[in-house]
C-alpha cells in the first residue's frame, strides 16, 4: 500500500507543485493521475521515488516512510519500482538486452538468472529480435517496451509510467497500454500519469485528476474530465 | 558478491569506453599530451642536468705549489683535500709532468721551448687540480687552501703553495653557480607550470565527457544503481584512458629519442638521449602509468560525484 499524507511541496522559488494531497494507493491497483502540464503529477511520482522530498507531509510504502530513507538505502528501495518514462530513459551505449540485464545486475541477479529472464521478458514486449540493437536502432514504440522490460524483469511491487505514451502513435499507445494492463493482471500495481483522453477512456480503472497541486477528482471507475 | 560486482564495472567500463568510441579517442589524445609534455620535462631535465654536469666538470680550482716543495708534501695536501666531503676529485701533476705537459703544448714555439732551456732545470711547479661536486663549493675549498698553506701545510714556516687560481675562476664560478640556480628554478616553475595546465585541460576533458553521460548517471541511480555501480564503469574508463595514453606515449617517445639521437645527435654535446631513455625506462614507465591512472581516475572519480551528489 502507498499511502501520500497532506504532502506540500513548495520550490524555493516559492512556486506550489503540491499542497496537502493524501491519496492510498491499494495494492495491485492501476492508478492514473491526469492534469495539465504543471498540475503536479510528475513532482506527486518523484516523491514516491524520493527524487523529490516533500516540504511537509510523508510518503509512505508499507511501513517505510520513504522521506526518511539514508542516500545509501534510496537505490536498494528503487529497485522495488520499475519506471518507465515519456523519453524512455534508456542506456545508449547498452544494447536492448545490455539494457534490460543491466537492471538485473543492480539488483544483484547472478547470470544464470539473467541469462533465463532476459530473453523471457524480452518475449513478452515483442522484442526478442531486437535484443542485440541499440535504443538509437529502434522506433519509440519499440523504446518504450524495452523501458517496460527493463521495469518489469525485477518484477518489481510497483510499476510507475509517467506519460508513458506522450512521444508515441496511436497503435504504439494501445500497445503500451495493453502491456501495463497485462502486467497489472499479472499483481503489479501501476501508477500511470497521463494527457492522453482515449488511454483512460479505454482503461475504466480509478482516475485521479489533479489541478494546481490539488487532487479535485478521485473516480473509482473513471473517465477523462478536465 | 564483490568479484561479480567487480567484473561486472570492469566489463561495463570497458565496453563503455569502446562504444564512446570518438568520445574515449579525444580524451585519450588529450591524455597523451598531457604525458607528452610530463615526459619532455623529464627528458630535458636529463639533458639540462647532463650538460650542466659537463659546464661543472670544465670548472677547477688549481694549487700551484712552489718549485722546492716536497712531493710528499704535496701528497700529503693532496690527501688532506680528498676527505673534504665537498671535494670530488684531486689530480696531482707532479712538476716533471708539467714541464712534458708544457713542452707538448709548446712544441710549435720555438722562441719558449728556447727560453726554458736558457732558464735551466725546471721552472715549474707541482700542480693539483681540485673539482668540487658543486661550483658554489669552490669558495669554501679556496679559504681552506688559504688558512691552511698559512698553518699546517707550511714546510718549515715556509709556505709551499705557490698560488691558488681561485679568485680568477671566481667570477666564473660566481656567474655559473648563480646561472646553474636560476636555471634549475625557472625549470621546476616551468616544469610545474605546463604539468598544472596540461592536467586542468585533462581534467576538463573527462569532465566533458561525463557531463555528456550526465542523463546516463541518473537513469542508472533510477533504475537502482548503487554509487559504486555508477562511479565503476566511469572509473575504468578513465583508468583505460590512461592505460593507453602511456603505451602511445612510452612507444612514441623511444622511436622520438632513437631518432633524435639518430639524426640530431650531435646537437645534444654528447648526450645520448635515446640511452637516458631507455636506462631510465623503469622510471618512465611508472611515472607515466603512475600518472595516466591517477589523472584518468581521479578526474572521473570527481566528475562523477558531482552528478551524485544532488
Amino acid at each position: 500500500m502507498i499511502v501520500f499524507d497532506k504532502i506540500t511541496k513548495v520550490y524555493p522559488d516559492g512556486t506550489v507543485a503540491l499542497e496537502g494531497i493524501s491519496l492510498i494507493v491499494e495494492p495491485k491497483e492501476f492508478v492514473s493521475i491526469v492534469g495539465h502540464s504543471g498540475a503536479g503529477k510528475t513532482t506527486l511520482v518523484k516523491m514516491l521515488l524520493s527524487e523529490e522530498k516533500p516540504t511537509s507531509g510523508k510518503v509512505f510504502y508499507e511501513s517505510l516512510n520513504i522521506n526518511h530513507l539514508k542516500k545509501h538505502e534510496i537505490h536498494h528501495f528503487r529497485r522495488k519500482i520499475g519506471t518507465v518514462f515519456q523519453d524512455f530513459k534508456l542506456l545508449p551505449n547498452k544494447t536492448v538486452y545490455e539494457n534490460i540485464s543491466f537492471a538485473m545486475e543492480m539488483s544483484g541477479r547472478g547470470e544464470e538468472e539473467i541469462a533465463a529472464d532476459v530473453p523471457h521478458v524480452l518475449e513478452l514486449v515483442d522484442l526478442s529480435n531486437k535484443a542485440y540493437n541499440f535504443p538509437h536502432e529502434l522506433s519509440g514504440g519499440e523504446k518504450q517496451r524495452v523501458a517496460i522490460a527493463r521495469a518489469i524483469v525485477n518484477q518489481p511491487d510497483i510499476i510507475i509510467a509517467d506519460e508513458p505514451t506522450g512521444n508515441l502513435d496511436p497503435i504504439n499507445t494501445n500497445d503500451i497500454i495493453h502491456i501495463l494492463k497485462k502486467i497489472n493482471d499479472l499483481g503489479t500495481t501501476i501508477i500511470l500519469t497521463t494527457h492522453n483522453k482515449g488511454v483512460i477512456d479505454s482503461l475504466g480503472k480509478r482516475v485521479i485528476t489533479m489541478e494546481k497541486g490539488k487532487i479535485v477528482r478521485d473516480d473509482k471507475l473513471g473517465r477523462y474530465v478536465l | 558478491m564483490f568479484w561479480l560486482t567487480t567484473k561486472r564495472v570492469f566489463k561495463s567500463g570497458l565496453q563503455n569506453f569502446i562504444r564512446n568510441g570518438f568520445v574515449s579517442l579525444s580524451s585519450v589524445l588529450v591524455m597523451t599530451v598531457t604525458l607528452f609534455i610530463i615526459t619532455s620535462i623529464i627528458l630535458l631535465g636529463g639533458f639540462f642536468n647532463y650538460s650542466l654536469d659537463q659546464v661543472k666538470n670544465k670548472v677547477d680550482v688549481n694549487v700551484y705549489f712552489v718549485t722546492t716543495a716536497k712531493e710528499s708534501d704535496i701528497l700529503s695536501v693532496k690527501k688532506s683535500l680528498e676527505v673534504m666531503p665537498e671535494v670530488s676529485s684531486v689530480e696531482y701533476i707532479s712538476s716533471d709532468q708539467a714541464l712534458i705537459n708544457f713542452k707538448n703544448k709548446h712544441q710549435d714555439d720555438n722562441l719558449t721551448l728556447q727560453a726554458l732551456d736558457e732558464l735551466g732545470g725546471n721552472p715549474l711547479g707541482a700542480t693539483l687540480n681540485i673539482k668540487a661536486k658543486d661550483p658554489s663549493q669552490y669558495a669554501g675549498i679556496a679559504k681552506y687552501l688559504d688558512d691552511a698553506s698559512s698553518g699546517a701545510l707550511s714546510q718549515g714556516g715556509l709556505n709551499i703553495i705557490d698560488k691558488v687560481n681561485y679568485a680568477q675562476n671566481k667570477i666564473v664560478i660566481d656567474r655559473l653557480t648563480s646561472i646553474i640556480k636560476s636555471v634549475n628554478v625557472l625549470g621546476v616553475w616551468f616544469a610545474i607550470i605546463f604539468i598544472l595546465v596540461s592536467i586542468v585541460v585533462t581534467f576538463n576533458t573527462i569532465r566533458l565527457t561525463i557531463f555528456m553521460a550526465r542523463d546516463e548517471i541518473s537513469v542508472m541511480r533510477l533504475v537502482g544503481a548503487s554509487s559504486t555501480y555508477v562511479k565503476g564503469p566511469f572509473i575504468v574508463s578513465g583508468i583505460s584512458c590512461g592505460i593507453i595514453s602511456a603505451i602511445i606515449i612510452l612507444i612514441a617517445f623511444a622511436l622520438i629519442t632513437f631518432t633524435i639521437n639518430h639524426y640530431y645527435g650531435s646537437y645534444f654535446v654528447g648526450f645520448d638521449m635515446f640511452k637516458y631513455y631507455t636506462t631510465h625506462f623503469l622510471r618512465m614507465f611508472g611515472i607515466l602509468f603512475g600518472s595516466g591512472i591517477i589523472l584518468g581516475s581521479l578526474a572521473s572519480y570527481l566528475a562523477v560525484q558531482k552528478y551524485l551528489r544532488n
